[in-house]
């Protein structure tokens, strides 16, 4: 499974990245929109798990800008906010159970990307 | 039951709604950082007991992330405080640019979301006015969220300081040509109006120079 995680939070990313690696999860990180395109050309990603308040970029346009490099990639919004407004545009994007709100339990995060591995290996 | 809508109070609630859910997601980041981190020592230890040698230096880099973000959590807190204090009076002498300084912190998000870098320039001589502290805090996110939106991406909005006459002046500058112009809706809008004229201030847009200037009347000014 290969990940990248976008978050402008660069303490949080570069951390999770790290224990999820512990995990034997092959992670690479961005910090913005730009970087996680960048990455997305040259990595064939199966997961992006991504905030939803990217600075200059929304997460739900990354989502979009994405998946036009990587058509089959599958998508985990995590969020700071906890607004109904985030959980209506995260779960409208990424469907319900692929939406986490910050701080994010690790072992709940790999479950969505367990889950989100077999949706794309189904379609 | 029938009531009376007050276009000054309910903008009012409105940013202070604003400004607390941004400092609640600032906050929420923090505890992001930090569950992490002790996360991730809660993993070494773990591996440490599994006979993996634990490493001083990955141990010391996580304890020294957990106190840099308690850090920026007080300071966050800090700030909060301050806003959150200034519905103690209605009216009181204030320092502008600590007004200025304190407003610029608390859109730091609202301005890193929309690319844009912020700087508030302290005056050579300091400058207080007599007013109502929140009413002031809302006038200059008005002038400051509108100057961002001109601005966008990439762009540097400078908040400056000055007197001219019987003003006491707040200079929101993005810089010539920055300005994207026709805004979708006319600034300031109708319920900012009101609150300009609460204060007794005026707004000057001089999109040519890329700048807002909020004009309060420094003639009761605290002493």
């Amino acid at each position: 499974m290969r990940v990248l995680l976008v978050d402008d939070e660069e303490e949080l990313v570069t951390t999770l990245a790290e224990r999820l690696n512990l995990r034997g999860i092959d992670v690479d990180w961005a910090t913005s929109g730009e970087g996680a395109m960048q990455l997305a050309k040259s990595n064939p990603y199966d997961i992006a798990v991504l905030d939803v308040k990217i600075p200059k970029i929304s997460g739900i346009r990354l989502k979009n800008e994405l998946v036009k490099i990587r058509p089959g990639m599958k998508f985990i919004f995590v969020t700071g906010h906890g607004s109904e407004d985030d959980f209506r545009a995260g779960t409208a994007e990424a469907g319900a159970g692929y939406y986490l709100a910050k701080p994010v339990n690790i072992d709940i995060l790999i479950q969505k990307m367990g889950a989100a591995l077999r949706d794309k290996e189904e379609e | 039951m029938s009531y009376q809508i007050d276009s000054v109070g309910e903008g009012g609630l409105r940013f202070f709604g604003k400004m607390t859910a941004s400092i609640s997601h600032e906050i929420k980041n923090v505890l992001s950082i930090i569950n992490e981190s002790a996360g991730l020592l809660d993993d070494l230890t773990i591996l440490a007991e599994k006979g993996m040698p634990l490493d001083p230096a990955r141990l010391k880099t996580q304890a020294g992330k957990i106190m840099k973000q308690i850090q920026r959590a007080d300071g966050i807190i800090k700030l909060m405080n301050r806003f959150a204090h200034s519905v103690d009076e209605s009216e009181k002498g204030v320092d502008l640019f600590d007004m200025a300084d304190l407003i610029a912190g608390l859109s730091a998000r609202f301005a890193s979301v929309r690319g844009v870098e912020l700087a508030a320039v302290p005056p050579k001589k300091p400058i207080s006015v007599r007013t109502n502290p929140f009413f002031l805090q809302h006038a200059l996110w008005v002038c400051l969220d509108f100057v961002m939106d001109q601005s966008g991406k990439g762009q540097k909005v400078v908040l400056g300081l000055d007197e001219k006459e019987n003003w006491a002046r707040v200079h929101f500058t993005a810089g010539p040509g920055v300005f994207k112009g026709s805004p979708g809706t006319p600034f300031p809008a109708e319920s900012e109006t009101a609150l300009i004229r609460a204060l007794g201030a005026e707004i000057e847009v001089d999109e040519a120079k890329g700048e807002v200037i909020l004009s309060l009347p420094s003639g009761k000014a605290a002493s």
